[in-house]
């Protein structure tokens, strides 16, 4: 016998829908058909709401919320698309390419980026803001991967693979705001790292050309990511 | 019904965007019925027309030269086109921006070169500090993505013009290839 579930109903974008008490308004808009764009959220890793392009207008809240990391209620209305939240995502995305140096043309992720398809489906054509330009470092030290931090968009995906998944925890943040970079053990060359498996994880999940396997060529580096909701449910099974 | 008169410039690029517009191929007949080309790499006009409806501009504001030419072209055309990446994002010109200049012309110009180590002080025009997109010095009507923008987006972009609507470029082109 399962136990009781608890149902809620709730609108999304004046769509009724139903969903268990301890579901995301993401989760749940998803399965519904309505698509939330989202940079950070992978499915099979915990959310943490790190790019915010999931904010959602909640009826009654002045604030706006997080889909991913925010739990259905009762009788909840939630909007999910609107003109201000289409230009939010937007300016969100525009600001992430100016912060570093994507430079899309020459990336080895070109084709298959999502920062790169998001843009398109969002219909940026030029990003608003002035590019910043910051000297940033690549760290090659590793025998088979790359961090090139010009193209890490801070979603920390990495960050939870490692420490959920793989349960080494290499990854980690250092810095704060505009300083923040995601670092191998205590800010130690990637190929020094005494904790690394070199399992590949973190490459595969990474959205854009940050992580990357060595010897690619622009517009070579596909990701695989399909290993990662096959594992968390073999685990659970497990359990 | 007159023609309209566009113009086509070339700044810090490689060309590109100018060949896939010549790959257009026969499509460039029928476009020809519609616009007159009135400055480009590909006419031989050295100063820049006084009216001008639309011109599109390959390439990064890189120089001092590029950007008296791009006040002045601003000036003298109705619409402005950034066309291709170059223009829009500053795209592989940009690279050198985390760099000083002078170290960058250091390491083109002395380290890297093998006869005649000298950083040129006379008809080569002076870089700007920074490789720039155009519209972060001037009001820019189109953007047109892309590394280089597909033949189909600047054919679609032109068509519209010429049909006097304004195109909606955000599903036909992207940053990158």
């Amino acid at each position: 016998m399962s136990p009781a579930v608890e149902i809620k109903t709730l609108q999304i974008d004046g769509k009724d829908v139903g969903a268990r008490a301890d579901q995301t308004i993401l989760e749940v808009a998803r399965e519904n058909g309505i698509d939330i764009p989202t940079l950070c959220h992978l499915d099979g890793l915990g959310d943490v709401g790190a790019c915010r392009l999931c904010l959602v207008e909640v009826k009654g809240s002045n604030k706006l919320l997080p889909a991913c990391v925010t739990r259905v209620q009762e009788g909840m209305e939630v909007t999910a698309h609107s003109p201000r939240l289409e230009s939010l995502r937007k300016i969100i995305v525009e600001m992430l390419f100016s912060e570093r140096n994507h430079v899309c043309s020459v990336c080895v992720s070109n084709g298959h980026c999502e920062l790169q398809a998001l843009a398109a489906s969002l219909g940026i054509t030029h990003v608003r803001v002035p590019y910043l330009n910051p000297k940033l470092q690549v760290d090659a030290t590793n025998r088979r991967f790359v961090i090139d931090h010009n193209r890490c968009v801070l979603c920390s995906r990495c960050v939870r693979v490692c420490d959920e998944i793989e349960g080494a925890h290499t990854w980690d943040h250092f810095g704060r705001g505009i300083d923040c970079r995601v670092i191998t053990d205590l800010n130690q060359p990637w190929g020094n790292s005494d904790s690394c498996t070199g399992c590949g994880k973190c490459v595969h999940v990474c959205p854009t050309g940050a992580l990357v396997e060595k010897g690619r060529a622009a517009g070579e580096m596909r990701k695989r990511q399909q290993f990662l909701p096959y594992l968390t449910l073999m685990r659970e099974g497990r359990q | 019904m007159s023609k309209i008169r566009i113009a086509t410039v070339w700044m810090d690029g490689c060309s590109g965007c100018h060949m896939s517009f010549l790959d257009m191929d026969e499509r460039l007949l029928e476009l020809a019925e519609h616009i007159d080309l009135v400055y480009s790499p590909l006419v031989d006009l050295k100063d820049f027309p006084q009216e001008v409806d639309v011109t599109l501009i390959e390439g990064a504001l890189s120089s001092e030269e590029d950007m008296e030419k791009l006040h002045k072209i601003r000036k003298h055309s109705k619409l402005l086109v950034s066309l291709g990446d170059c223009a829009v994002t500053a795209n592989v010109p940009g690279m050198r921006n985390s760099f000083p200049v002078d170290s960058v012309l250091k390491r083109g110009y002395l380290e890297n070169a093998t006869l005649n180590q000298q950083i040129p002080l006379q008809v080569i025009p002076k870089l700007l500090p920074r490789a720039l997109p155009l519209h972060e010095a001037v009001k820019v009507d189109l953007f047109i993505p892309g590394c280089p923008p597909h033949r189909d987006a600047i054919h679609y972009a032109l068509s519209e013009l010429i049909a006097g609507r304004v195109p909606d470029l955000s599903t036909h082109s992207h940053f990158g290839a």
